[in-house]
């Protein structure tokens, strides 16, 4: 029983993990309709320049901080390339980000070369119920925590939130309205890359990444994202949970190589049973 | 207050704005009527700043809000949301004057925009458009999809807020008996261009407006209290 804890719990941890990155997936997509092909980078580019700038002597918390500032950067100049000019169709930006994420393995390997990379984040077990699980697990959960609680309150309760909530909802309206769209998407992209740099930095003390880890972490966020038809976080969160444990599951009781192969039947299965609901796999608008 | 100048709008080879010209001076009420497809939404794009012309020019002097055709609300977003955003462009987000305005309004304020009446829905888009605090309101197709009543009161709301407030009003109708009812002046539009304008006194009499928009018949648009 202690052992399906155990991996329950380290499920949640790399489900929380997960929950970011599909989060990302789902801010950019609901403000600019654009999926970001890209959103794993950010995490692989986070949990490295940590590990560098750890290694240079800065100080935990500090170096987190700035891959995490980094990532949010690297989205924006993401944002700004696949965007384009005002009126590139999504599908295009789409394409873009797809391009963006494979180009950006050679500078990955230039910077930080081709090998794993990853870095001891908080030591030391938490003992309970004959239980022990790492810090940096409880870490996970509790900044994962904080996060959704800081973007519900951004999205549902601040006047900026609203507009970009309203860009999805109806862009002409929101152009009418006066809200610069595509300025709003810069935004998004920039917010996207934050969550995939927090999740970076969450996740590389628990599992090494190197420069092609990006897909991994892609789909299961986006597997996630899926869940929540790329629109709803809260739902998104709740699928990353059960992906997650269920990775840990199939990886502890069976074998480690078949879990990402959860998520990509996990999201087949999704796909195919939303479509069969006759409700699109993405919700349209009702207006 | 708006000035607009041959304009020419184009989506790709087709013309939909052929040398366009209009004004709407400081307070006044003026429709703009024609068929579906005549570029009357264009127009209202253009001047509302969402597309560029090809050719021409136009003036807006102050600010401009435009009531979109078929409402176009934040239907996932509160009636309240809806509003505030409409002052987006200006710093004062208070309501309180649109529940004044529209009392019905303020009892569903934090009901979702989609889940309104066609009639409530467009009393949230007109209020979200007075968020903007406009000196030229521009509203597209009032009518559409709307029952005669809740059209009428509406467009009593309008009639008053341009008399108290002297904000100017640019009415775009394909119901050209009630746009020519509540507007003394009027343009018709007709495949990008204008057709005939002048006084809705006038253009009520003409026998080829007549015929195309007004039913033909001989009965009188004039004589409500909005004409000259």
């Amino acid at each position: 029983m202690t052992l399906f804890l155990q991996y329950a719990l380290s499920g949640v941890a790399t489900g929380c993990t997960f929950a970011l990155v599909a989060t990302g997936f789902v801010v950019i997509y609901r403000v600019s309709r654009v999926v970001n092909f890209a959103q794993g980078i950010f995490a692989v580019i986070a949990g490295m320049a940590t590990s560098s700038l750890l290694s240079r002597g800065v100080p935990h918390g500090l170096a987190e901080a700035l891959a995490v500032v980094l990532a949010a950067l690297v989205g924006l100049v993401v944002g700004i390339i696949a965007l384009g000019r005002r009126g590139t169709p999504p599908l295009a930006s789409l394409i873009i980000t797809l391009g963006l994420g494979i180009g950006s393995y050679a500078a990955i390997i230039m910077a930080w070369g081709d090998q794993p990379v990853s870095f001891t984040g908080l030591p030391g077990l938490a003992r309970a119920g004959g239980v022990s699980i790492q810090y940096q697990f409880l870490l996970v959960v509790v900044v994962t925590a904080i996060t959704f609680g800081l973007l519900s309150l951004f999205f549902d309760h601040t006047y900026l939130g609203k507009g970009l909530t309203a860009c999805s909802s109806n862009p002409y309206a929101a152009r009418l309205v006066g809200i610069d769209v595509h300025r709003m998407g810069l935004l998004a992209f920039t917010l996207g890359g934050a969550l995939g740099g927090l999740a970076g930095v969450l996740i590389t003390p628990l599992q090494p990444v190197s420069f092609d880890s990006d897909v991994g972490i892609a789909i299961n966020g986006f597997a996630a994202a899926i869940f929540g038809g790329l629109l709803r976080p809260g739902t998104a969160l709740v699928g990353a949970l059960v992906l997650g444990v269920a990775e840990a599951l199939v990886a502890g009781y069976y074998r480690a190589s078949f879990e990402s192969g959860v998520a990509l039947v996990v999201m087949l299965g999704l796909m195919v049973w939303q479509a069969s609901r006759r409700s699109p796999a993405v919700e349209e608008e009702m207006v | 207050m708006l000035e607009v100048d041959n304009l020419v709008v184009r989506y790709g080879q087709a013309t939909a704005l052929d040398g366009v010209s209009l004004r709407v001076e400081r307070g006044e009420m003026v429709a703009l009527v024609g068929p579906n497809g005549a570029g009357k939404s264009t127009l209202l794009n253009t001047i509302s700043g969402l597309i560029t012309p090809a050719e021409g020019s136009y003036r807006v002097t102050g600010r401009l809000a435009q009531v979109p055709e078929g409402r176009q609300l934040f239907a996932n977003m509160t009636v309240e949301d809806n509003l505030r955003l409409g002052a987006w462009r200006v710093r004062d987000r208070d309501c309180r004057r649109i529940y004044d305005l529209f009392p019905q309004l303020g009892g569903l304020r934090h009901r979702l925009a989609g889940t309104l009446s066609g009639g409530e829905q467009q009393m949230v888009a007109v209020g979200r458009a007075l968020m903007a605090q406009p000196d030229l309101l521009a509203v597209d197709e009032l009518s559409l999809g709307l029952a005669p009543r809740v059209v009428d009161t509406l467009a009593e709301h309008l009639v008053q807020l341009n008399r108290e407030t002297g904000m100017a009003i640019l009415l775009v109708e394909q119901n050209a008996r009630l746009a020519l009812e509540l507007c003394p002046r009027a343009y018709v539009l007709e495949a990008g261009r204008i057709a005939v304008s002048g006084t809705s006194e006038e253009l009520s009499r003409t026998a080829a407006v007549r015929a195309a928009y007004l039913g033909g018949a001989a009965d009188e648009i004039v004589g409500s209290p909005n004409q000259p």
